[in-house]
């Protein structure tokens, strides 16, 4: 399989970050960037990321099912996550997260049908102070109403 | 920047940086009395390091609050196995998000605390467990390790003291569980993000099988401080028992939410009023969580005197946890607070053990049947029942988390339950409305 | 001998090993602290949370799984706050679990069903939905359904630690965690089963086994595996005179619950549509179906007539017949018919191993060793594919006892995960290699060294030289290939003065050749390829109609092992019982088959009564080695023979190009193999071939 020199070289230090006989420890942070090259983890990069670590697909499968921000289905070219978990809650996360869902017209953990927006209820994500947070891929947006949710929404149809 | 308008309250000791100019290079950092603990470090004995360690009461800022000297006096020094210095900033429990201001704003002050932290065990490389969702805070440690290694604050023979030191970023990829240390070391490993059975403790056999300190991000930071101006003057600024300050992320219904750098020992009526502003809207207190969703709730007359230390809090049966404080205001409906916090356990429970991978979906299922209307009596004694019962029986402490914070508001806010008995709609519900804007 | 600890268990007081878990040291206290991931030999995992206990001083309950003994420890594990913890646990267990027991395949030997029995949790309070998930085939032996699924992790720590094959892991976290198979939707692993016989519950259930019957309806026999040499033990589950499950999860025997994919599964030959049930005679150069009498008469009369012409006899013995037939075969090919032409297909030079031993005790390996041993020395063979249960017990060993494994082989073996060294030669460089770790070897305590055809004749001597060199205590296996190879060799299936070899017995020119139980004609040592008959007159006893036995004049259909009693002896040279366990149609055991032939001749007086136990009486009076202590087989277990200074003896030594190894992968086993229904069934057998 073959990657940007960019992820190429990430995997080359990621692999050298650990003891030696350690490789396995690259296997999350490998299955990271190349998702968010590939858009989600194939098979393909199952078996490869195995092959380089030096494990089995099923411990690759193993470990990737078990972390929430791996995909195997593809997402949105723009992942919009938005967290209702109680710090956001009470500053009524839940009712931005409804707004979201008719507004794309779509739920949790759906993609848009032009395939360029989707959508995640998220667990806390470290925004509390700054509730309602939403992420757009890695990107935090702080105190979002539901004004600035369709801003931050319209802005990104214009960019896709 | 990510960081909020200070308030004159604070004790600017681990955030004295922020807000300054360019405050996460290396410039700054040194400019400001950076490293210099790091020097003086480097000519103590790592007995002497612990020593002012243990001198200045930190304890652990993670949530447990493990006194930080004594657990890196655990590492058996003399082993002749390499040791490692893990940095728990996983930061995932729900209302804490002190850890990112503190990386973002001031990175080369986590790397400080983490050589210190190297030299008092002799430990040689770290990583910095960052959570997944925090990929820019990878990119900005990532940033700072490189000025680091650049100009020789990382790497081989360090400024020439002849320490040798290496650190990593780690990236997780989303999971509450792997915040608990051991789960932490499995997931760095490159496993499912299960906790161990301890003992051992990290501490003698931690990553790679091999003695290793870990702690959260705050500790770590506090480290230079302690090094720089003494254990005792730390020690000084806290309570007797814990020394130093606290990073406290103020949640919830606030007028002025933020984190802010607050004594330990600080007190909590004066924390609402005065650095939070107040609770929006004029209203009333009704619940709150000292420290992350995983501690018992308090209401508003247990908090009456009640101060931000960890004997306060564990005399009010809670606890002062990692700093993330949830302020509900009178409109909350405790059903649904509860029930958001079971769902988020549920959600994070590893499934490793029976009683929180069943118990946390069996109480998240009746909490929505509860919510929506369709609860009847003998559930209120249920979730109380099964709450108590998870409790102390898990093989890790999420399944506290998860029973703690459910049990406390059934027999706090019991007739908030009865409320929403016989099908009636939640009393709180105000369909669509927004309060935030 | 480290000093023991004190502790009390309820009262009780207790004394154990420093180490011993608290959950140990009640058992042998006769308390039994319940638990469902708690399995011996296996890593820990605490994970049930089934076996928590109120330890004095101690804030909350305790793990008795995880909690070493201490001295002066109180424990106890009948207190209401652990009895309400297990009603706990187990109405959480209950609240996913479907209660289909039933039609649940477990019914009756469940470990969940058991305990709410006696634990509580009759009724649950849970009345929220249940979540349901369609049942699944990982292959055609192992099915899995997800929500009977309890998830002690005992399936994939077996497959990992057990079998070192990792086959089966947990994918999705919490309440969605869910055992999976290693490739996508299927399974590609060595199908031995283990799996499912260690599920606590109906989770993985059994392709061979599911809705045929409940545990209760059967009879359990113990037998002996007829397929390759290691001789494992195996629980058949007989019902109607059919036998419906094979397992060993009373761990007895020489193999524990060890059972390989042939073990568990393979006896289903026994039933296969093409299996013999009446003996056939050619007529018209046609075999037809006659009566037993007339078959027999066949037989007799000819072989009286050859004796009484002057002809020559040749006698091929079998690799999977008991030691009473192989003995009594001898004896019958010896005494009634003067022969000295007897021999059978060698596998490994057991002789040249006890020739190289001669004049020495106590150097014949068992199976217990590799699992006591310090080091073992693995040469040649991949055991995880032809000896299954050896190379368990080396992982075994490594595991618990972290033993050092040497393997020197031709390609990668399993052995290579966790072997201190592994060496990759071509034949002929094995001395080389040997050489080169003759210093970490001499450092060795102690040394099995297990070897394969690869060392034959001299070579073996060489071996024998070089291990006693080591300067330390040093013992051997010889691998050989099938259920009782190492009995044939033992019972003197072996050319007498002047006698032809088989090859020789081929090509000769012989008035009768009987073959009993084996198929030379496919192809043999020294004559590749098939082989087209020469005996005037060919007499065959096997199940099925084989390449030899379609050349046959009279072909008599033969019981299986599980047909009949008797002994055999495994390749470690363990002597263990077979019990029979059905009865056939058509079919005869070989010895009676014999014993009629010898009565139909007027030959019986000479030979004694075909009866097992009394012919076994007569091996254990004259058979070198052989005059092992009966208790220890007759109570199901395995006694090993010294057959060492006293071997029968061949003229002229065995021929080492006339050894050789069928080298039998899992899922192959000689002609026997392609009757099996499981072997032929699985995707693995298909890909190893
Ligand atoms: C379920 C669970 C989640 C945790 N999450 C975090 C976390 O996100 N960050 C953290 O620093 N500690 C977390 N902890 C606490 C750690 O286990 C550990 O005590 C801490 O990192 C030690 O560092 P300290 O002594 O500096 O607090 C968590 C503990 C549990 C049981
Ligand atoms: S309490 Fe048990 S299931 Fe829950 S997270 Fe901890 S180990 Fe996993
Ligand atoms: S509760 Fe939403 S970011 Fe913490």
């Amino acid at each position: 399989m073959t990657f940007s020199p960019q992820l190429e070289a990430r995997f080359d230090k990621l692999l050298k970050s650990y003891p030696p006989g350690r490789q396995r420890s690259a296997m999350i942070p490998m299955l990271m960037y190349a998702q968010d090259e590939l858009g989600s983890v194939t098979d393909e990069l199952v078996d490869e990321v195995a092959r380089r670590v030096g494990v089995t697909p099923l411990q690759v499968n193993e470990v990737l099912s078990y972390y929430s921000m791996l995909h195997r289905k593809p997402l949105g070219k723009y992942h919009v996550q938005v967290c209702t978990n109680i710090s956001c809650l009470l500053c009524d996360g839940d009712k931005l997260w409804e707004h979201a869902c008719k507004k794309l017209g779509i739920g949790h953990k759906e993609v848009t049908a032009d395939g360029q927006i989707s959508l995640e209820e998220v667990e806390c994500m470290g925004a509390c102070s700054w509730a309602p947070a939403i992420q757009v891929n890695y990107d935090f947006e702080h105190f979002v109403t539901p004004e600035k949710l369709d801003q931050i929404l319209d802005g990104l149809r214009k960019k896709a | 920047m990510l960081y909020n308008e200070p308030s004159p309250l604070e004790t600017r000791v681990l955030s004295f940086r922020f807000g300054l100019p360019n405050s996460a290079t290396l410039d700054t950092y040194l400019a400001t009395r950076g490293y210099e603990a790091f020097r003086k470090a480097a000519g103590m004995k790592p007995e002497e390091i612990i020593e002012q360690v243990k001198i200045s009461n930190l304890r652990g800022r993670g949530g447990a609050g493990f006194p930080t000297g004594m657990k890196w006096s655990f590492v058996p020094r003399t082993s002749p196995k390499p040791k490692y210095i893990v940095v728990n900033a996983d930061e995932s429990e729900p209302g804490t998000c002190k850890d990112r201001v503190l990386m973002e704003n001031d990175p080369h002050q986590l790397i400080e605390g983490c050589l210190i932290a190297g030299l008092a065990v002799d430990a040689h490389a770290g990583y910095i467990y960052i959570r997944g969702e925090y990929r820019y805070l990878i990119e900005v440690m990532d940033k700072a390790i490189a000025e680091a290694y650049e100009k020789g604050w990382l790497g081989k023979n360090i400024q020439g003291t002849g320490f040798d030191f290496d650190l990593y970023t780690h990236s997780g990829a989303g999971a509450y569980e792997c915040g608990e240390e051991s789960a932490l070391l499995e997931s760095l490993e490159g496993k499912r993000g299960i906790p161990r059975i301890r003992p051992p403790f990290p501490a003698v056999v931690g990553a790679f099988q091999c003695p290793t300190v870990l702690n959260n991000v705050e500790t770590y930071c506090a480290v230079p401080a302690i090094l720089r101006d003494g254990g005792a003057a730390f020690a000084a600024l806290g309570v007797p028992k814990a020394g130093g300050t606290k990073m406290t992320c103020l949640t919830g219904h606030v007028n002025k939410p933020g984190v802010y750098e607050l004594r330990l020992g600080f007190p909590v009526k004066q924390m609402i009023e005065e650095v939070g502003g107040g609770i929006r809207q004029g209203r009333k207190l009704k619940a709150f969580i000292p420290g992350g969703s995983s501690c018992p709730v308090l209401t508003a007359k247990e908090v009456e005197g009640a101060t931000m230390d960890y004997d306060s809090m564990a005399q009010r049966k809670s606890m002062l946890g990692s700093g993330g404080v949830i302020i509900m205001d009178e409109e909350t409906c405790m059903v649904k607070a509860a029930l958001r916090i079971m769902r988020f356990y549920a959600h994070e429970s590893c499934g490793w053990c029976i009683p929180c991978r069943e118990g946390t979906t069996w109480l998240r299922k009746i909490l929505t049947r509860f919510h929506a209307g369709g609860g009847t009596r003998s559930d209120i004694d249920l979730i109380g029942d099964l709450s108590r019962n998870m409790l102390g029986r898990t093989f890790c402490p999420l399944g506290d988390a998860a029973a703690m914070p459910t049990l406390s508001i059934v027999e706090k806010f019991r007739g908030e339950f009865e409320d929403h008995l016989n099908g009636k709609p939640c009393p709180f519900e105000r369909a669509g409305e927004m309060v935030t804007a | 001998m480290p000093d023991l600890v004190k502790l009390t268990i309820d009262g009780k007081a207790v004394q154990a090993a420093p180490g011993t878990l608290v959950i140990d040291a009640a058992k042998m206290a006769g308390i039994e602290i319940p638990a469902f991931c708690y399995y011996e030999g296996l890593t820990l995992q605490a994970a049930c949370r089934m076996c928590l206990v109120e330890v004095e001083k101690m804030p909350k309950m305790m793990t008795a799984c995880t909690l070493p003994v201490a001295e002066g420890m109180v424990v106890r594990t009948e207190t209401p706050q652990v009895a309400q913890a297990r009603k706990y646990t187990l109405e959480f267990l209950l609240t996913n679990h479907p209660l289909d027991c039933p039609v649940c395949d477990k019914g009756g030997e469940c470990e969940l069903q058991d305990m709410v029995f006696r634990y509580g949790a009759g009724e649950s309070r849970y009345t929220e939905e249940k979540v349901h998930t369609p049942e699944k085939q990982f292959s055609p032996v192992v099915f899995f359904d997800a929500p009977r699924c309890i998830l002690c992790f005992r399936c994939v720590r077996i497959c990992n630690e057990g079998m070192g094959v990792g086959a089966l892991g947990v994918i999705y976290r919490g309440v969605l965690s869910e055992i999976a198979p290693n490739h996508g939707d299927h399974l590609e692993c060595d199908e031995c089963g283990a799996c499912i016989d260690i599920c606590p519950v109906g989770a993985l259930t059994s392709g061979i086994y599911r809705y045929q019957t409940r545990p209760w309806e059967m009879q359990h026999v113990g037998a002996i595996c007829t397929h390759c040499g290691d001789g494992c033990k195996t629980t058949l589950g007989v019902r109607n005179n059919r036998i419906i499950r094979g397992n060993n999860r009373d761990h007895s025997g020489i193999n524990g619950e060890f059972l390989c994919i042939k073990g568990r599964y393979a006896f289903d030959f026994y039933d296969h549509p093409e299996r013999l049930q009446a003996p056939l005679v050619r007529k018209n150069g046609k075999l037809e179906e006659v009566s037993w009498s007339e078959a027999l008469d066949t037989v007799a009369n000819r072989f009286n007539q050859i004796r009484a012409d002057g002809g020559t006899f040749g006698v091929i013995g079998s690799n999977h017949t008991t030691n009473e037939e192989n003995f009594y075969l001898r004896k019958f090919a010896r005494e009634v018919l003067a022969t000295p032409h007897i021999d059978h297909h060698r596998t490994g030079d057991v002789t040249a191993l006890v020739d190289a031993l001669s004049g020495k005790t106590g150097r014949m390996a068992t199976v217990a060793d590799l699992y006591n041993r310090k080091a073992v020395l693995v040469l040649g063979a991949d055991l995880a594919r032809e000896h299954p249960l050896l190379s368990f017990q080396i992982r075994a060993n490594y595991r618990h006892h972290q033993a050092h494994v040497y393997a020197v082989t031709p390609g990668p073996v399993r052995e290579d995960k966790y072997a201190v060294a592994s060496v990759r030669v071509a034949s002929g460089g094995y001395f080389a290699a040997l050489e080169d770790l003759r210093a970490r070897l001499k450092a060795e305590p102690e040394l099995v060294i297990v070897f394969d055809d690869s060392f034959k004749g001299p070579d073996v001597h060489r071996l024998v030289e070089f291990g006693e060199s080591l300067g330390i205590p040093v013992r051997y296996i010889c691998l050989v290939d099938y259920s009782n190879s190492r009995g044939a060799l033992d019972m003197g299936l072996v050319p007498g003065e002047g006698g032809m070899r088989l090859d020789e017995m081929l090509a000769a020119d012989l008035s009768a050749l009987w073959v009993v139980g084996a198929n030379p004609f496919k192809g043999t040592p020294g004559v590749p390829g098939s082989v087209a008959r020469k005996a005037r007159f060919l007499v065959v006893q096997d199940l099925f109609l084989t390449e030899t036995a379609e050349q046959a004049d009279v072909v008599l259909p033969a019981a299986s092992a599980y047909e009949k009693s008797g002994t055999v002896t495994n390749t470690t040279g363990e002597v263990q019982r077979l019990k029979r366990a059905i009865n056939t149609m058509g079919a005869k055991p070989d010895l009676e088959i014999m014993g009629f032939i010898a009565r139909q001749m007027g030959a019986a007086g000479a030979l004694g009564p075909w009866v097992p136990e009394t012919v076994f009486a007569e091996i254990r009076r004259t058979v070198h080695g052989y005059d092992i202590p009966l208790p220890e087989i007759d109570t199901g277990g395995a006694a090993p023979t010294t057959p060492v200074n006293g071997r029968v003896t061949e003229a002229g030594g065995p021929r080492p190009d006339l050894i050789r190894s069928d080298h039998n992968g899992l899922f192959a086993s000689g002609t026997l193999g392609r009757y099996s229904k499981v072997l032929n069934s699985v995707l693995e057998g298909r890909l190893d071939r």
